[in-house]
């Protein structure tokens, strides 16, 4: 039944795209996490009220909204500006670039919720001693909060990991070449939908089983500083 | 901003919308009926009882809903098997395959938020109902699936969320949902950002309707407590 007729170099190349769009969004996503956990805690209104306002928008449309939104508002957008300043091509934006800014955006808002709540939870008492001694507070944030926050942030950051990873199948919609959209492609070759959808559920289900090991080892490294009691 | 085609084109948003909330109202409560039962056996002491659902839930948990959709809609065609039962009434049309694959996701998702509530049940509470002489039904229905599930209460309106966030794929197997609909509309007046804008609103509304109901109901399902 898995028989993949030559195709299988094309699911591969797909499956290494996927990764690569994860990958991509993932660091798009934790840059925009973290200036957007920065802006909510911070004493500036303003920048609280632009978190505030990015996140629960953000949270609160779905994905693929987002990766429409992304691709083809942002062209129109473009070109729109492009009008108006007299050029009168056609600008096309990159799939790959569009694909990971859509889900490195929605990523972003979820993960500046993850960041805020971590460094929220790093005692006082240590910034307060490390102001004391003498450390500037972009010291005290590289030295003593972020370490440590990360360390509370990696399981909520590796779930939300997992729904990128599964959010990538949406960028097959905007015609980006990974493993579902090189599926299709191979489908309406061979058809045989079940048997190219299997197997690209069962690479994802691999993918995933690789970022739970992943987590957890990167989540005992972090806590290698730290007592646990046995239960 | 374009105002004026937003206006004109709002009842035929209000139709998506409609299929949206129809949709996720439904395999939500689908979703629930499996998911009680499930739970049920993923946090029972015995292997068989607690593994053999664990098959469902890692693949549905897994694996991207958008190739659970694909898998339904267009793998099913594939078998003649399918095609000349009686399945194939249910399996051609894009509606039933929808509904069945968002309510096995969300089922899976709510499986494992219930089990996970069942299993933080106080054990005094479970002792002292097997110390009344409780059979072990009685005992589930009493005491430990009412307590469990008001616990679950939170993390169940997240999923809930997520499911209507997820449901915006409907569009990809042909649905005029919130989405297609405005697909389709964008493809007569080409005016993308208008119209993804304004879906993306009527999301966020849905969104914060949702919160304010289950938010009430969260209160008077906890009324006991006094916080």
């Amino acid at each position: 039944m898995l028989d993949l007729q030559g195709f299988g170099p094309q699911i591969a190349f797909g499956a290494w795209m996927t990764v690569q769009v994860a990958v991509g969004g993932l660091a798009i996503g934790l840059i925009l996490g973290l200036m957007g956990a920065a802006a909510k805690l911070s004493a500036n209104p303003v920048l609280r009220w632009t978190g505030q306002g990015y996140t629960t928008v953000v949270r609160g449309i779905p994905e693929i909204l987002m990766v429409l939104l992304v691709y083809f508002g942002g062209e129109d957008i473009l070109n729109r500006l492009a009008e108006t300043v007299g050029y009168d091509g056609y600008i096309e934006i990159n799939v790959f670039i569009a694909g990971i800014t859509a889900l490195g955006l929605s990523f972003g808002a979820y993960a500046t919720e993850v960041f805020r709540g971590a460094i929220q939870s790093v005692p006082v008492g240590q910034i307060e001693a490390a102001t004391a001694c003498g450390m500037s507070s972009r010291q005290v944030f590289l030295r003593i909060t972020l370490p440590q926050a990360m360390r509370l942030a990696i399981p909520g950051l590796g779930n939300l990991f997992q729904c990128l990873l599964k959010d990538t199948s949406l960028v097959s919609l905007i015609a980006l070449p990974e493993l579902m959209r090189n599926s299709s492609i191979a489908i309406s070759n061979t058809r045989e939908p079940f048997t190219f959808y299997f197997i690209a559920a069962l690479i994802y289900l691999a993918i995933t089983c690789v970022v739970l090991v992943g987590q957890l080892y990167g989540e005992r490294w972090a806590n290698k500083g730290v007592r646990q009691a046995n239960s | 901003m374009n105002w004026e085609e937003i206006i004109i084109a709002l009842p035929k948003f209000w139709g998506g919308a409609l299929l949206t909330m129809e949709l996720v109202i439904l395999a939500c409560l689908a979703g629930f009926v499996i998911a009680v039962p499930v739970a049920m056996m993923r946090a029972s002491q015995n292997w068989w009882l607690r593994n053999i659902p664990l098959i469902y839930t890692f693949f549905f948990r897994g694996t991207p809903l958008l190739v659970q959709l694909f898998l339904f809609y267009y793998g099913a065609a594939q078998f003649d098997v399918v095609r000349e039962s009686f399945l194939w009434i249910v399996f051609k049309e894009a509606y039933w395959c929808a509904l069945i694959v968002f309510a096995l996701n969300t089922g899976a998702y709510t499986a494992e938020i219930f089990r996970g509530a069942i299993q933080t049940v106080p054990h005094g509470e479970v002792e002292a109902g097997v110390a009344m002489g409780m059979t072990k039904s009685t005992l589930y229905r009493r005491i430990v699936l009412p307590r469990a599930l008001r616990m679950a209460l939170p993390s169940y309106g997240n999923e809930i969320i997520l499911m209507l966030k997820s449901s915006a794929l409907a569009y990809t197997i042909t649905l005029m949902d919130l989405t297609g609909v405005t697909r389709t509309i964008i493809a007569r007046n080409y005016l993308a950002i208008e119209m993804y804008f304004t879906a993306g609103v009527i999301y966020l509304i849905l969104t914060f309707i949702f919160i304010q109901v289950w938010m009430r109901v969260e209160k008077r399902l906890l009324r006991f407590q006094n916080t």
